[in-house]
């Protein structure tokens, strides 16, 4: 068989015994376009792969234990229900305190996502990323302070990016071509 | 916008643990106390209003293939037309103007690491703007499915 060029990331499509390999690719490329919303999602995503219901709801759960499916549910999109001061608040933090702090501010109510990513010096210093999706910049900017205050952040760089406009929003593309 | 109970106690519920069986919907409908026909209806409703982007999976993105996190200056009076040049490149799934002399900041996936230097390369190349390159090192907390804080809204 003709496979995709494929990185080591393909290798659970082949551990769901006797499914065909395709069939699961073409699930995964369904799957990124969200469950269908008829009575049932899974025979109709059976039908357009080719696979049986049962096999759908399978590789659905197995994905699901092996974490290749990290959330199924509804994704809501924030910004629409009046989330509208998103910040992307981004620190310069020494090498032997991002992981520490990361876990720390992680763990703050108002963090929805924080992670380390490289400093590209010398235009990027920034080496730890926290968003704040907030209803108003005024009650970001009050979150932030006390997030400052109580990590001892003070002397420790950083810049708030709010984001004014989406542009594009929508779930990752990793199997689909577009 | 304001939701009524119905659709905000399905939000609260199902953004996380979807039924996997061949009705999920019927079985959403029981615990929420809807009928399954209302259940997909406000679904509907609520996608096409934008209050969802979808029902469905969310993937890990370092086991579902590579994606990285990019930023490019664009000129102030072109951030429209640079935006829509990423959101046409293959596999860009967010894009964002931001606050800062980096203002816009895109997401792109692809199948492997490969194709999205690649992509990012290509992309590069069109725009002829210097880009900020930033793969995740490590993550700390990666979950949008946070609850809801309903008053505060609008």
């Amino acid at each position: 068989m003709n496979l995709p060029a494929t990185g080591p990331n393909y290798s659970y499509l082949f551990d769901t015994g006797s499914m065909s390999a395709w069939g699961l690719l073409r699930l995964r490329e369904q799957l990124e376009n969200g469950l269908p919303l008829t009575p049932r999602p899974y025979q109709t995503l059976a039908e357009r792969t080719g696979l049986s219901e049962q096999q759908v709801m399978n590789a659905v759960s197995q994905w699901q234990q092996q974490g290749l499916i990290k959330r199924l549910g509804l994704v809501v999109k924030h910004r629409t229900l009046g989330y509208r001061a998103n910040a992307m608040v981004v620190w310069n933090v020494p090498d032997d305190r991002v992981s520490t702090l990361g876990e720390a501010m992680a763990a703050a109510a108002c963090v929805t996502l924080c992670y380390q990513r490289p400093r590209r010096l010398p235009d990027w210093p920034y080496n730890l990323f926290c968003m704040i999706h907030g209803v108003s910049r005024e009650r970001v900017l009050n979150q932030l302070a006390s997030l400052i205050e109580q990590h001892e952040l003070n002397d420790v760089d950083h810049a708030i990016l709010f984001s004014n406009k989406a542009y594009l929003q929508r779930g990752g593309r990793y199997v689909s071509n577009c | 916008m304001r939701l009524d109970a119905a659709d905000r106690q399905l939000i609260d519920s199902y953004q996380r643990n979807l039924p996997v069986c061949e009705r999920p919907y019927e079985e959403m409908a029981r615990t929420l106390g809807l009928t399954e026909e209302e259940v997909i209806q406000r679904l509907s409703a609520l996608q096409e209003q934008q209050v969802l982007s979808r029902v469905g999976p969310v993937f890990e993105h370092s086991q579902a293939g590579a994606s990285l996190l990019a930023a490019v200056a664009a000129p102030e009076e072109q951030m429209d037309l640079v935006a829509a040049r990423i959101n046409r490149a293959p596999g860009v799934n967010h894009n964002y103007a931001r606050e800062h002399t980096y203002n816009l900041w895109f997401v792109m996936t692809a199948p492997d690491e490969d194709t999205l230097e690649e992509r990012l390369d290509e992309l590069e190349h069109q725009l002829k703007l210097p880009m900020l390159r930033l793969p995740m090192v490590e993550g700390y907390h990666i979950d949008l499915g946070f609850d809801i804080d309903w008053e505060a809204l609008p």
